[in-house]
């Protein structure tokens, strides 16, 4: 688990200097996880030395964001002045984006003959 | 014998008191989403939040004090990112199989949740940091945060819309699919996991094993592409 760890942190750590050295606008984290996608292709076993790890943190992932949640006691003004117009669109912005991200899938299965 | 108060400042002063708090208020909500039955309206992180802020607000504790204590669940964000990798390299055979499929509702998708959020809200009459705020909303919550933050949004608030947006997904997935008639369970799974992240995914997951992993591949490559569409949409919309 200690090793697990270790590499999940140090590909972190990696993802953030890349992003700083190179200006980026994407967060640390999400180059780190790219590129702990191209070790497991270069070598499968490190996938199987994590797997357990991030398996548990992956389940209690919900966990993660209630302290960042939280801050909502900093915001209750704003949401009082803005939170009619932001919760109509999160609603309508989620249901275009599940019909048309669901339609497209269907489409283009159909096409590409990867239809079932 | 030692008094309450002098107890309380006492602990007021260290980490232990909120992450304990954290923790507890979130085994309390998980419990109660369980014996609700799973239902996506009883979420365990709104109902920890619920908590968590109106025990803030009685004892009359400023958030930096709390953050103190809760930083050390927050960093976890970071390692669960780069671990979402795990489940996207153990579904690669399934991504292969639907390659094409998936990749174009990945931009659909992702494309209308970003654009339509952003437009509806500004043309209510949202702007400056609330609106940069909502941006990343569709993604799972740690990018979502990493990029809130790295466009000049507000986290915290950020950490709000995305849990709302899950809340969501999860409740209308399953009519509007029904609604359209679309059977596939990939297509369902996929655009869930893009639209609604972690929650749309574990909803996904009781609807069938193949919706659910679909879903995860959804969430994990619109972590992707959220952080690298919306730092180009954002100055439309600003």
């Amino acid at each position: 688990m200690i090793h697990a760890i270790t590499l999940l942190l140090a590909f972190q750590l990696a993802g953030e200097v890349l992003a700083r050295l190179a200006g980026w606008p994407l967060p640390g984290p999400v180059l780190g996880m790219v590129g702990l996608l191209a070790a497991f292709a270069a070598f499968p076993r490190l996938h199987d030395l994590i797997q357990p790890t991030a398996q548990g943190f992956l389940a209690h992932l919900s966990l993660l964001f209630v302290p960042a949640g939280v801050g909502i006691i900093g915001h209750l003004g704003r949401l009082g002045r803005d939170g009619g117009p932001v919760a109509l669109a999160i609603v309508i912005s989620t249901l275009l984006a599940i019909a048309v991200g669901a339609g497209v899938f269907v489409g283009v299965a159909r096409l590409t003959g990867a239809a079932r | 014998m030692t008094g309450f108060s002098e107890i309380w400042s006492y602990l007021a002063e260290g980490p232990l008191l909120w992450l304990s708090a954290t923790l507890i208020a979130y085994a309390i909500g998980d419990a109660l989403s369980r014996a609700a039955g799973r239902a996506a309206i009883v979420n365990p992180v709104l109902i920890a939040v619920g908590l968590l802020a109106a025990l803030l607000m009685t004892t009359g504790t400023s958030y930096d004090t709390y953050f103190e204590g809760a930083q050390f669940v927050h960093f976890m964000l970071g390692p669960a990112t780069v671990a979402l990798a795990v489940p996207l390299y153990a579904n690669r055979a399934l991504v292969r199989a639907a390659l094409l499929p998936m990749l174009a509702a990945l931009v659909a998708g992702s494309l209308t949740a970003v654009v339509t959020a952003l437009a509806i809200a500004r043309a209510m009459g949202v702007s400056g940091e609330t609106l940069i705020s909502l941006a990343p909303k569709s993604a799972t919550a740690p990018v979502a945060l990493g990029v809130s933050q790295s466009i000049g949004g507000s986290p915290t608030l950020t950490a709000v819309l995305v849990i709302l947006t899950g809340i969501t997904g999860a409740v209308v997935a399953t009519p509007l699919l029904n609604l359209l008639r679309i059977r596939d369970p990939r297509a369902r799974g996929f655009a869930t996991g893009v639209a609604a992240h972690g929650i749309g995914t574990a909803r996904a997951f009781q609807r069938s094993e193949t919706t659910g992993a679909f879903a995860g591949i959804g969430m994990g490559l619109n972590a992707l592409l959220t952080a690298l569409l919306v730092p180009l949409i954002i100055p439309f919309f600003i």
